[in-house]
């Protein structure tokens, strides 16, 4: 199998990395050469095997739904790229 | 006192209780070395100063009754700290303050520690040798030409330079007991679901654990019971019963069953590696431990396996990291613009690539030859030790196939790097619990490490036999001190 330069550009639009060319030919040889080193997997049968889920075999327990952190806008505002200190800003959207 | 960083914790909880020495004292001591310690880049924020007051406080108002009194300790820098910048060794969470703390990190100071700083690491704990830190490699204490391991590199370099007295780093697949191996110190990567991993920067959930790193095996243990503890704000935290590992502590492993498994034996393995592992087998033997030869036979397939599910949760998990919310924002021309050019800016090669893997593997059409497959062979690995342990209590291997090489050796080849957590990925993909302790010196005098892979949920049992060996190997770091002008 190989990763050519157009799948790198594929995936990195579904990553939202941007990739220049440069960028793109290092990625391409790094992900053949990892790829190669993966496909060892396909040497194993595993037709009739359960895949692993959840590593901890107990049922995830269940609680009440109930708010346990009230007011902390500002906190979870704190940290926003952009000050306001009522929403998150970004780029317009609408034109 | 100018041997204060030289003891363990132990001793330092021992002499602090006995009121030989004061918080103060302690906190000062280490404060000195860490700021003596420049070039190791072991820190990537330090807390000096409000470190210094908490101590003169514990000292006001001491309460011996607590596990850490009054001990200073450094973190990696992968745990949320209330207020105190955490980076995860990114550009993208550079100036990232935390409203909150992460539950291993508040166990830690409920017990009387006091925060000395932030801890280096590889960018998002991605990488096996510190050099992915956007906050430059750190140095061995070791020797200066030397990688530390990673991702925990700053954790070790801080416990090995004696710059904190003990510390935590998280393992998803290595990040632990590999670094702990190369600079010649115990780290212990729990059981999935022992340790919360609320708070704690997420790198691939399934595989994530905190741990303590220590100089010795009574300090780890110790580190251990105040960090493991059952969380709500963490689905997959487990609720069991969790010792006192401290206090339980044995060196007595008499009649115990210790698996060597042959799968272990790598070609190209160096000499010294096999060497050490047999004089190891002979350890246990002398602790009147009995060693049997098991089969892990799917072995060779944990690493592709990891090298599909770690990315895969990762390119998952760093999907929030998209300027809008918190960290680093580039300026873009609309909103896709941004969020492209801020993943690009902010992320360092290794964390891209992984993120890439991820997508590629999880993406449509591809996603039942790779991530499926993954989770059958993973399966399969598991299936491996649970067969294992039904004839043994324990299992015995090196940490890592090689000592720790040179910075700069293997950044340019991916898989090459990968290839040092051959022996500790596994563990993780299994949800199993492993120690590695420092068991001797290669022929350029590096430290080499052993590791123990226990039963899940008991921790108990591999602290007991790393313990019993601790006593046998007798095992002397060689600082140097040749980061101190």
């Amino acid at each position: 199998m190989s990763i050519d330069l157009k799948t790198i550009k594929h995936i990195s639009k579904l990553a939202r990395i941007s990739v220049d060319e440069q960028r793109a030919e290092k990625l391409a040889g790094d992900l053949n050469s990892i790829f190669d080193f993966i496909e060892k997997l396909n040497e194993l049968k595993t037709d009739n095997i359960e895949p692993l889920t959840s590593i901890a075999e107990t049922t995830l327990k269940l609680r009440s739904d109930e708010v346990k952190s009230k007011n902390i806008r500002e906190q979870i505002i704190k940290n926003s790229p952009q000050d306001n200190e009522d929403y998150f800003v970004v780029p317009k959207v609408i034109e | 006192m100018s041997d204060i960083t030289k003891q363990s914790l132990t001793e330092l909880v021992e002499n602090i209780k006995n009121k030989k020495l004061s918080s103060t004292d302690v906190t000062k001591a280490f404060i000195d070395r860490s700021e003596k310690s420049e070039k190791l880049n072991a820190y990537i924020t330090n807390d000096f100063t409000s470190a210094l007051d908490k101590a003169k406080k514990f000292d006001q108002k001491p309460n011996f009754d607590l596990k850490l009194p009054g001990i200073p300790m450094a973190v990696k820098d992968l745990f949320c700290t209330k207020n105190i910048k955490t980076t995860a060794g990114s550009k993208i969470l550079n100036n990232f303050i935390p409203t909150y703390e992460s539950t291993v990190t508040e166990n830690i100071w409920n017990e009387g520690a006091i925060l000395l700083g932030k801890l280096n690491c590889d960018e998002f704990a991605m990488g096996s040798s510190n050099e992915t830190s956007f906050f430059g490699n750190v140095q061995s204490p070791i020797d200066k030409n030397l990688v530390p391991g990673g991702s925990s590199g700053g954790s070790a370099s801080a416990v090995a330079g004696q710059l904190t007295p003990i510390t935590i780093g998280t393992d998803t697949g290595g990040s632990i007991r590999q670094p702990a191996s190369f600079t010649g110190i115990v780290g212990l990567k729990p059981t999935y679901g022992s340790c919360s991993r609320y708070g704690i920067v997420a790198f691939a959930s399934s595989l994530d654990q905190a741990g303590p790193m220590a100089q010795n095996v009574k300090d780890c243990a110790l580190l251990h019971e105040v960090i493991s503890s059952y969380d709500p704000k963490d689905s997959t935290s487990i609720d069991f019963k969790r010792n006192h590992y401290s206090k339980k502590l044995t060196n007595n492993i008499k009649g115990k069953k210790i698996g060597i498994p042959k799968e272990y034996r790598v070609d190209g393995m160096p000499k010294e590696i096999e060497n050490l592992w047999q004089k190891g087998i002979q350890y246990i033997k002398d602790c009147g431990a009995e060693t049997i030869d098991i089969s892990l036979p799917n072995t060779s397939y944990a690493l592709p396996t990891y090298y599909i599910v770690a990315p895969a949760e990762a390119s998952s998990n760093l999907a929030r990291y998209d300027g809008v919310k918190y960290g680093f924002r580039a300026k873009g021309e609309n909103l896709i613009d941004m969020y492209e050019k801020t993943r690009s800016e902010g992320f360092g090669a290794e964390v891209q690539r992984r993120i890439m893997i991820g997508t590629y593997v999880l993406s449509s059409g591809y996603y039942d030859a790779y991530y499926l497959k993954a989770q059958k062979v993973r399966k399969l690995i598991k299936n491996d030790f649970d067969e294992a342990y039904k004839k043994v209590d324990a299992i015995l291997t090196p940490s890592t196939p090689s000592s720790a090489f040179k910075i700069g050796e293997k950044t340019n080849d991916p898989v090459s790097m990968y290839l040092n957590d051959i022996f500790t990925v596994p563990v993780n993909l299994a949800g199993l619990p492993g120690i590695s302790i420092p068991a001797g010196h290669d022929s350029k005098g590096y430290p080499l490490g052993l590791q123990i892979i226990g039963k899940a949920f008991d921790e108990q049992n591999i602290l007991n036999i790393a313990y019993a060996m601790e006593e046998k190997i007798n095992f002397k770091n060689k600082i140097t001190d040749w980061w101190i002008k």
